[in-house]
């Protein structure tokens, strides 16, 4: 009789824990006034725009506690220096150490410009696709998130991704990358990058608005994306992209 | 029901027992793993839930208007569009507990840092050639960073023409005047768009620096009857900025 107790109570415990753990987690998911599904989000960047500042790469890191050394990034800028042979050199800047980074005589330049990359949130992603895990995941409104817990740090997605936008996050050893600063858009707020670049060289806003300065900026100029026969079909697209940039 | 009890093996009610205590234990270790692990629905919902508690460290400019008055005067000027924490640093702390400095540079890296000539720069942004510009003196002893103006009122030609002039700042055409090579109706003051300025329309006329018998010396010399051909020297060199390899 006494086991028997035991043994129903002890079911009934965990059914119960079972039911208000999953309830409790199932309320809470997200903000309450912000529906995810009314929303689809994407970015535009006007290269010929771009001083190479660096502003947006330090605010993304303050602002997402990304390691402060100069090997992890969820947005970086890249210089492109076409030379007169039509070699293609690519720097990544750092504009701490030298804002100039430049290695190539200017004389041998034909011509230079400044690259800002994130990830392109791609609408069909090669990252999710390659988790052997299911960690990574597109939202509804189109960001791909990736779960640091269930995530197993195999490296594969950061293999996948053509843009090598992912990194290998070295405090929780799970791949990590740009969120489009997922805390702060469900509130209404710009990302980090777009709010402090002072050129206003990226643009964000939500793809299936009638009147947003992302609809506006795919108006007004001739659009291309990174990699486009890759079918990747990036929701980060690029104004005056020059056709070296990869 | 206790006959049929003893008609089963003994043998056989050992191998249940031990199958009712394994099947127990499985049941018991799963119900113990998270449901987040489990059904990928809920780990999406509870890594967005985990995204959106992440803390906004950049508070956006409206905030700082409510307190300090030089919002109001970079709403004008030409540093208009930057946010506040693009040279203060993230500054969510500072709105909430003044007590939290955010960021004051007043050294000349945190304006060269936009500002210092780099030729991968777009053109006609403002940069500076440091070696020339005031070398050791702050920026801020002559610019106010929220009201960013040149420290003398733009006259003449760049009250216009602001583009060109700070193209030709960095350009080997520095020390030219415009009037060097454009002479300027005072008529194209008032009506700019009837009246033009003159600009040079022959190679002869660049010639009087650049021609290999022109009697300045420091210019790069070419000669005129050989190079570029049926060209004018405009169609290749961009005169305010020309390049100088």
């Amino acid at each position: 009789m006494e086991r028997r107790r035991f043994f129903g109570k002890g079911f009934t415990l965990l059914a119960q824990y079972g039911l208000i753990s999953s309830v409790f987690k199932r309320a809470s998911a997200e903000p309450k006034d912000y529906d995810a599904s009314k929303h689809y989000y994407g970015m535009g960047i006007q290269v010929n725009k771009c001083i190479g500042c660096g502003k947006c790469m330090e605010a993304c890191k303050e602002e997402n506690g990304v390691s402060k050394e100069p090997f992890y990034f969820r947005t970086w800028v890249e210089r492109y220096s076409i030379k007169k042979d039509g070699e293609v050199i690519v720097q990544s800047i750092d504009p701490r150490i030298d804002t100039l980074g430049n290695t190539v005589s200017e004389k041998d330049v034909m011509r230079s410009f400044f690259v800002p990359k994130l990830c392109n949130q791609c609408d069909h992603p090669p990252c999710v696709q390659v988790c052997p895990v299911g960690a990574t995941f597109k939202t509804d409104d189109g960001v791909i998130l990736v779960d640091s817990e269930r995530c197993i740090g195999c490296r594969y997605c950061i293999q996948a991704c053509p843009y090598g936008a992912r990194y290998l996050n070295p405090e929780t050893s799970t791949a990590d990358k740009c969120t489009f600063c997922y805390h702060r858009i469900t509130k209404g707020m710009l990302p980090a990058c777009v709010e402090v670049c002072p050129t206003q060289a990226r643009i964000f806003g939500d793809t299936r608005s009638t009147a947003s300065p992302l609809t506006r900026f795919k108006r007004m100029f001739k659009l291309h994306v990174l990699k486009p026969s890759l079918n990747t079909d990036p929701k980060v697209q690029y104004a005056d992209l020059d056709g070296e940039v990869r | 029901m206790k006959r049929l009890l003893q008609k089963i093996p003994d043998s056989l009610l050992r191998v249940g027992s031990v199958f009712i205590v394994f099947i127990t234990v499985v049941l018991l270790i799963r119900s113990l793993i998270p449901a987040s692990l489990k059904n990928s629905e809920e780990h999406r919902n509870a890594t967005v839930e985990r995204e959106v508690a992440h803390p906004v460290k950049h508070a956006g400019s409206e905030v700082c208007a409510d307190c300090h008055e030089q919002y109001e005067l970079k709403k004008t000027g030409y540093h208009k569009n930057l946010a506040c924490e693009t040279c203060h640093g993230a500054a969510q702390a500072h709105s909430e507990d003044q007590e939290i400095k955010p960021v004051l540079n007043r050294k000349r890296e945190a304006c060269t840092l936009c500002h210092l000539f780099n030729p991968s720069r777009p053109t006609g942004f403002p940069q500076i050639n440091p070696v020339v510009h005031n070398p050791g003196k702050q920026c801020i002893t002559c610019h106010n960073p929220h009201d960013p103006k040149p420290p003398r009122v733009p006259k003449d030609c760049q009250a216009c023409h602001e583009q060109i002039e700070r193209t030709k700042a960095v350009s080997p055409h520095v020390q030219l005047d415009c009037t060097t090579c454009h002479t300027v109706n005072e008529q194209h003051k008032i009506t700019p768009r009837v009246v033009k300025a003159n600009i040079p329309n022959d190679r002869t006329f660049c010639g009087k620096c650049h021609a290999n018998d022109s009697k300045i010396k420091e210019t790069p010399k070419v000669d005129l009857s050989t190079h570029g051909e049926k060209y004018l020297c405009w169609e290749c060199h961009y005169p305010h900025m020309p390049e100088v390899n």
